[in-house]
């Protein structure tokens, strides 16, 4: 057994087996995920939501799908065939890949690679090529609009989101996600960093293109912004890596702020609970947040949406980068 | 061996891209070649050892400034046959550029004089088990730290000058100004409207439009129709 796990085929063959094990529930995480969204946001305006397709409507997710898979697959005349049918699948890939570095225990993560944080930062700074492409390909003035929008928007909160990883970075000293969980043990980072903490949830809402800075999708300015033109299972895989892209910025942000798989404190009845069932917990936190703030909030319009990028958060996770190296410094905390 | 067969794909496909992006019909496609082609040298540095330098070029390159290209080009309205007219007339400029820029490398190369044992180093470019990203710190922020700060230096002046040259504060454009908007007074006012008063002329719930300059308005009138009388009256006398 040892000999066949050591052997090239050995080691492809687990690593399949272990991309199984977490994809899979991620994609259930992902349907539920759209289910849970419907049923908390029918709670808050005093709705039932879907309760028609099996107990309390758990199967309406499957019945979503079947209907997606069912229905015809429409590419517009005077699109660009080959790269309307690869953004949907973009999207989705890249929202699959980015989960080869989350660990979800210690040593759980399919790869523990030394500069993890920056392969997640990559790997969400690339999300936004699904939307241009399927902006430009669809050759429709609303998914066009809706692709400017968004490229223009992530680029411009994938700034101040650098910078509450660089310092987050500072006070762990290392890139490793692993090693970014361990050093919270004892405080998490979201009691020091607390200000810069807000900046980055607020700014993995408007890397998702969630509500309030859902302007890509704008239904009420661009009916439905870049994936106008999608049908079937191409809007399906949009849909779908927009749910799987929420669930990884709500692990992003469970590693470097909520302590990841470590319990809020280290003391007996807590830390007989295994690490994963914490994890899970935190991310269901921070997705429950992103639906309260949808359900909460009205969208931005496209000029503030802009101010508070660059005129609020750039500045404010600047200068607290900079205070919180200097009081490293001063005070000894650096790591080694 | 599976390491040089990764090397000779990835080459390959970035070698294949980089003609893709120069021989392409459509400008959005050339952009995407690049794209493919920035991941590929990615690919090449993690095959090299250089984990971190891969990560930076993808964020970077590819997650920043390949936006930025595919932006801009995707609005360009350009006639593509247009275009390729003047390819024949500047391909020899260009070759020459590049025979130049080739020359030049050649000759850095024939130059480069390396010590006996960076044959093993290559294979190994970081001593011990020291990280590449800590290794690059290392040297970056203490031996090179005037370098890395002049360089920064550069791109901010950059920066600044593009701001210069483009920025124009329209007079007409209608900005908000949101600390106005949170300290304004909140507090209602009760005030008794004579009947047949409209609001606006009460000024109650926003000023009145400012008032029109009366005093140059009334010698602009003047002036005019004094013009208007003399000409009227000169063309009359002529008559």
């Amino acid at each position: 057994m040892d000999g066949f796990l050591n052997s090239p085929i050995g080691i492809l063959s687990l690593t399949v087996a272990q991309a199984l094990a977490l994809l899979v529930p991620l994609l259930i995480g992902v349907a539920y995920m759209t289910w849970a969204e419907r049923k908390i946001m029918a709670a808050m305006q005093l709705r039932k939501g879907p309760n028609v397709v099996g107990p309390f409507g758990l199967l309406q997710p499957f019945a979503d799908a079947g209907k997606m898979l069912m229905k015809e697959t429409i590419v517009p005349t005077g699109a660009s065939r080959v790269l309307f049918i690869m953004a949907p699948m973009l999207t989705f890939i890249l929202a699959m890949i980015a989960w080869a570095v989350i660990p979800v225990n210690e040593g759980w993560a399919i790869a523990d690679i030394n500069v993890g944080i920056l392969y997640l930062f990559a790997i969400s700074s690339l999300g936004v090529y699904g939307i241009i492409i399927a902006g430009w390909a669809s050759n429709s003035k609303y998914a066009f609009l809706g692709a400017l929008r968004s490229a223009a928007q992530m680029v411009s909160y994938e700034v101040s989101m650098g910078f509450v990883i660089v310092t987050v970075l500072l006070c762990v000293g290392s890139l490793n996600l692993t090693e970014i969980v361990l050093a919270q043990k004892g405080l998490w980072f979201a009691i020091p960093l607390f200000p810069m903490f807000i900046i980055f949830f607020i700014s993995t809402l408007a890397e998702t293109n969630r509500a309030p800075f859902d302007l890509p999708e704008g239904e009420s300015e661009l009916v439905a912004g870049f994936f106008v033109e999608y049908s079937a299972m191409t809007f399906a895989l949009f849909f779908l890596g927009e749910y799987a892209n929420m669930i990884l910025m709500s692990s992003l942000t469970t590693i470097l702020f909520l302590g990841g798989w470590l319990p809020p404190f280290d003391v007996a009845p807590l830390n007989w609970v295994p690490g994963p069932v914490w994890f899970i917990l935190k991310v269901c936190f921070c997705l429950f947040v992103f639906v309260w703030v949808r359900a909460t909030f009205p969208r931005y319009r496209y000029d503030q949406l802009m101010r508070l990028g660059w005129k609020v958060f750039l500045p404010i996770s600047l200068v607290w980068l900079v205070l919180t190296a200097a009081a490293l410094k001063i005070f000894g905390w650096l790591p080694a | 061996m599976i390491a040089g067969l990764a090397f000779y794909a990835f080459a390959a496909v970035l070698i294949a891209s980089a003609v893709m992006v120069v021989t392409s019909r459509n400008p959005v496609h050339s952009v995407l070649f690049l794209i493919l082609g920035f991941f590929n040298a990615a690919a090449l540095f993690l095959l090299a050892g250089a984990e971190f330098l891969a990560m930076i070029l993808v964020i970077v390159y590819v997650g920043a400034v390949a936006v930025l290209f595919l932006f801009v080009v995707m609005m360009l309205d350009i006639d593509f046959a247009q275009l390729r007219q003047g390819f024949q007339r500047y391909a020899p400029v260009g070759a020459v550029i590049g025979g130049i820029l080739l020359l030049e490398l050649l000759f850095v190369f024939g130059a480069w004089q390396s010590s006996g044992q960076a044959g093993v180093l290559r294979l190994n470019p970081v001593a011990g088990d020291v990280q590449n990203t800590v290794a690059i710190g290392r040297v970056l922020y203490t031996e090179y730290v005037f370098l890395f700060q002049a360089a920064g230096f550069i791109l901010l002046v950059a920066m600044i000058g593009a701001i210069v040259l483009t920025h124009r504060d329209r007079a007409r454009s209608k900005r908000q100004d949101i600390t106005a908007q949170v300290t304004r007074r909140t507090q209602l006012d009760m005030a008794s409207v004579p009947v047949g008063a409209s609001i606006g002329q009460l000024g109650i719930l926003r000023p009145l439009p400012p008032e029109e300059p009366k005093p140059k308005a009334v010698a602009h009138g003047h002036q005019g129709h004094d013009d208007h009388g003399h000409g009227g009256h000169g063309h009359g006398g002529h008559h």
